[in-house]
């Protein structure tokens, strides 16, 4: 291409230290200042058992959140795509709009759907005593509906792509829906499973707004690490929200970088 | 001479797209670069465009030295094989681009997209998006814009390739009446034989980066420098280690002297031409003839005959590479 | 786009019924609330100012990343996606980090307007840049050639051949940055301190009035921002429409 040469290597100039100055330094500061003191912040944050109890928590909430994700996330992306139904774009904007609306928003219309007083399911629920709001439940509950959308948006569009085809091939040959299901469907949409599983995690692991109004500030209860960090930053004990907030920015940054490795080139 | 070429080499990392390649292009003419996929003729012809630069050698259009000119300040045309329309404005708004680009007063541009219009045949469809147009009308738009600021040089990229076979020899002769009315400085590059041998003024023959041949079709189609350009332009078959075509192999009944035996072993009609595959000792032999001129011989399946080259028919020293092969999948 | 706008009406439509509860003058009464107007201001200047600088980034950083080649562009991709993928309570503490009391560089911005746009920055990162790159990598360079060929300068080419074509994608990034941007909260905790009157966003002020039992005010002041979220996108939707069409 007939580029100039210094318009060229002005853009990558501005790009690369934009880029630098907004998110690569202040992230990597997070490490440094974590390893400030060498290991002794991380070995205090561990010995922490709210830190540790809080990652136990994140961890657990996650993992749910994105089994969850998995067979929800599978399932419904099959319906999306395959059937034809009326308000079908109705659900996928529903689908998808914990990725546009604040999460503070999301957590408002779990405590409006569920609260003990007027929630429109709170309180069938609660009569069966089932706690959502302040309680695991309601924590995973969020979990789930935030980083569901990502599973769902890797898995449809592969399943849009390869068609049909296969699957009917797979029936004219005999198998039932569900050895269609297991043996075509499944393994042509696993590396789409595969991402979606990685990004739902990240999101699931780092989930703060709604996860707060849902699961309440209530000292004594256990907090989720998202919420250890604002916790401890604003009790001063900083050396702990850092060394915190590196384990989550790691596990965040692991997950960009797997996907990043495992994908094919031109596979955004 | 309106383009001059001397000496241009470029390479791509390891692969040598151009070998020293020169050459001239008289002014008006139509000239075609002609040559198998990945031979170097749309490299040279970017090259020229100066949408490539060469990594050495000169590029000299009508006399002005343009090696290191961007294309912008060329002055030619360019048509590409896949139209490259501005897919967002109307046919009339892509013609009139390269003129509003300089400026032009708002009435001297529509008269002359009038104009281009009329010339490519393409008027009713000036309010028209390109995607609303057949690939044929697409490439008249091409042309019609690149036409537009009068080029010094129209350069045109397999500009048909994309084209079905009736649209290509539709718009083959469109150009060649356009060419033959407008008159600029045209060099087409084209991997058909066909298209260039009825379209060109002058055809220069390139392959593997080099230039095997520059001259009219007629010069190349009976006097080959060499087996590429033989049997490149035409059908060819071996006879004694000389290629030669097959419709200028004549077989006869009784030796007519400087024959040779053959034996016929297979016999196959296509349209108005016969295809006699003949063995020559331990060759494998085509001879075309028409059906009157078969029938005429009375010649049969299984029988023999003798074979030689008409009087006067151009033959090469055949080498052992793939020309060989093309004997019988390209004859006719 | 229209999917884009159901998203937004939904949750509308559910957090109005509660808004509804308290009434127009209930509502009304919310949103006049002097740090609730001041935190839906400042929430709506700092977004669209933060979409302005991100089109223009965005667009800037997808054209590096699809047309130019040079060592460690894997690891920008990487860096571009971090923002995406760093809980939001920790992209505050990132940000502290370098802009902060403790700054190594001596800047601090913690608990100014400045810290506002910083976390809003960071956290939109990658939305324009990542819509508009599929769309850049498919473009076919051929069109900027003839444009070239026909005597246009790079930036002539730019501005009249690739942005119509981009246009769409940068409208669909820009309405996304927008309402990330409208709805953050993590990253602005920490950072900016959420002083009332000055550093105080709309999402936080949603939080006190649920910490504080008054839900109803909360749906008020969330279904104000969703109507913006859903104004800006149709916006967007028309700028870039005429922009496509332009030429």
């Amino acid at each position: 291409m007939t580029d100039s040469r210094v318009v060229r290597y002005v853009l990558r100039f501005v790009a690369v230290a934009y880029l630098f100055l907004l998110v690569a330094w202040p992230v990597s500061l997070v490490a440094k200042n974590t390893f400030a003191h060498g290991w002794s912040s991380m070995r205090t944050a561990l010995a922490d058992p709210i830190v540790t109890g809080s990652l136990k928590l994140t961890v657990y909430v996650a993992v749910v959140a994105v089994i969850f994700n998995l067979v929800f996330g599978v399932g419904i992306s099959l319906i999306l795509v395959r059937r034809r139904f009326p308000g079908r774009r109705a659900l996928s904007a529903l689908i998808d709009l914990p990725l546009a609306v604040s999460p503070v928003v999301v957590g408002l219309a779990l405590v409006l759907t569920y609260n003990r007083r007027d929630g429109w399911l709170g309180t069938t629920l609660e009569d069966h005593g089932f706690h959502v709001l302040f309680a695991n439940p309601g924590i995973i509950m969020a979990t789930t509906f935030v980083s569901l959308p990502l599973m769902i948006r890797e898995i449809v569009p592969v399943l849009e792509e390869i068609g049909t085809d296969q699957e009917q091939a797979a029936r004219s040959l005999g198998a039932n829906p569900r050895q269609t299901f297991l043996r075509i469907t499944l393994p042509s949409i696993k590396w789409a499973v595969v991402y979606g599983v990685v990004l739902s995690l990240a999101r699931a692991l780092g989930e703060f707004g709604a996860v707060k109004i849902v699961a309440g500030n209530i000292a004594g209860r256990t907090q989720t690490a998202t919420q250890v960090v604002e916790q401890t930053y604003q009790d001063f004990q900083q050396n702990t929200a850092y060394a915190t907030s590196f384990i989550l920015a790691l596990l965040a940054v692991a997950s960009i970088v797997v996907v990043s490795i495992i994908r094919p080139k031109g596979n955004t | 001479m309106s383009i001059e070429v001397r000496g241009v080499n470029k390479r791509f990392g390891d692969f040598v797209a151009l070998d020293d390649v020169s050459v001239s292009i008289p002014s008006g003419s139509l000239t075609a670069l002609l040559g198998p996929s990945g031979g170097g003729k749309s490299t040279l012809l970017r090259i020229i465009a100066g949408l490539e630069f060469a990594d050495t050698g000169s590029v000299e259009i009508e006399g002005v030295e343009a090696t290191h000119l961007p294309p912008q300040q060329r002055n030619v045309g360019f048509v590409f094989q896949h139209y490259a329309a501005f897919k967002h404005m109307s046919v009339a708004r892509n013609i009139a681009f390269g003129l509003e680009i300089r400026r032009r007063p708002k009435a001297e541009v529509r008269s002359r997209v009038a104009e281009l219009l009329a010339l490519v045949h393409l008027t009713q469809f000036a309010g028209r998006l390109p995607s609303q147009l057949s690939g044929g009308q697409r490439q008249r738009m091409a042309l019609a814009r690149a036409l537009a600021v009068e080029p010094t040089v129209l350069l045109l990229d397999e500009p048909f390739g994309a084209l079905d076979a009736k649209v290509r020899q539709e718009l083959r002769d469109w150009l060649r009446r356009l060419h033959d009315e407008v008159n600029v400085t045209t060099v087409l590059v084209t991997h058909d034989q066909d298209e260039a041998l009825e379209v060109a003024d002058e055809i220069v023959v390139i392959n593997d980066g080099r230039i095997e041949q520059i001259g009219t079709p007629d010069q190349l189609y009976d006097e080959p420098a060499n087996d590429f350009v033989m049997s490149f332009l035409g059908p060819v078959t071996r006879l004694g280690g000389q290629l030669v075509r097959p419709h200028d192999l004549e077989l006869s009944t009784s030796d007519p002297g400087g024959g040779r035996l053959c034996s016929i072993t297979r016999v196959t009609r296509v349209g108005f031409e016969v295809r006699v595959e003949i063995e020559v000792g331990d060759e494998t032999v085509l001879v075309t003839m028409t059906r009157t001129h078969y029938a005429a011989l009375g010649l049969d399946l299984g029988g023999t005959a003798w074979v030689r080259p008409v009087a006067g028919a151009p033959t090469v020293a055949g080498s052992s590479n793939a020309a060989v092969q093309r004997d019988f999948a390209d004859a006719g | 786009m229209i999917w884009f706008s159901l998203i937004v009406l939904i949750p509308l439509s559910a957090v109005i019924v509660k808004a509804k509860s308290g009434g127009w003058d209930g509502y009304w009464h919310t949103i006049t609330n002097p740090q609730t107007w001041a935190a839906i201001k400042l929430t709506i200047i700092q977004s669209l100012l933060v979409t302005l600088v991100n089109v223009f980034m965005g667009t800037l950083i997808a054209w590096v990343l699809v047309r130019d080649h040079f060592f460690g562009k894997r690891a920008v991709e990487v860096v571009i996606d971090i923002p995406f993928a760093l809980p939001t309570i920790v992209a505050g503490l990132v940000l502290l980090s370098l802009y902060g009391p403790r700054s190594p560089i001596g800047v601090d911005v913690a608990g100014t307007q400045k810290a506002v746009f910083l976390a809003l920055a960071f956290v939109t990162v990658p939305f324009v840049a990542r819509t508009v790159q599929p769309v850049l990598e498919q473009l076919d360079e051929e069109v900027e050639e003839a444009a070239m060929s026909l005597g246009a300068s790079r930036l002539t080419t730019f501005r009249r051949v690739v942005l119509p074509s981009l246009a769409p994608a940068i409208g669909a990034g820009a309405a996304l940055s927008f309402a990330r941007a409208v709805s953050e909260y993590g990253s602005l905790v920490l950072l900016s301190g959420s002083l009332a009157m000055r550093t105080e966003v709309a999402s936080v002020r949603i939080l006190s009035y649920i910490e504080n039992g008054n839900t109803a005010a909360a749906a008020a002041v969330a279904s104000t921002l969703l109507m913006i979220s859903l104004a800006v996108i149709v916006l967007v939707d028309i700028v870039q429409r005429r922009i496509a069409r332009r030429d």
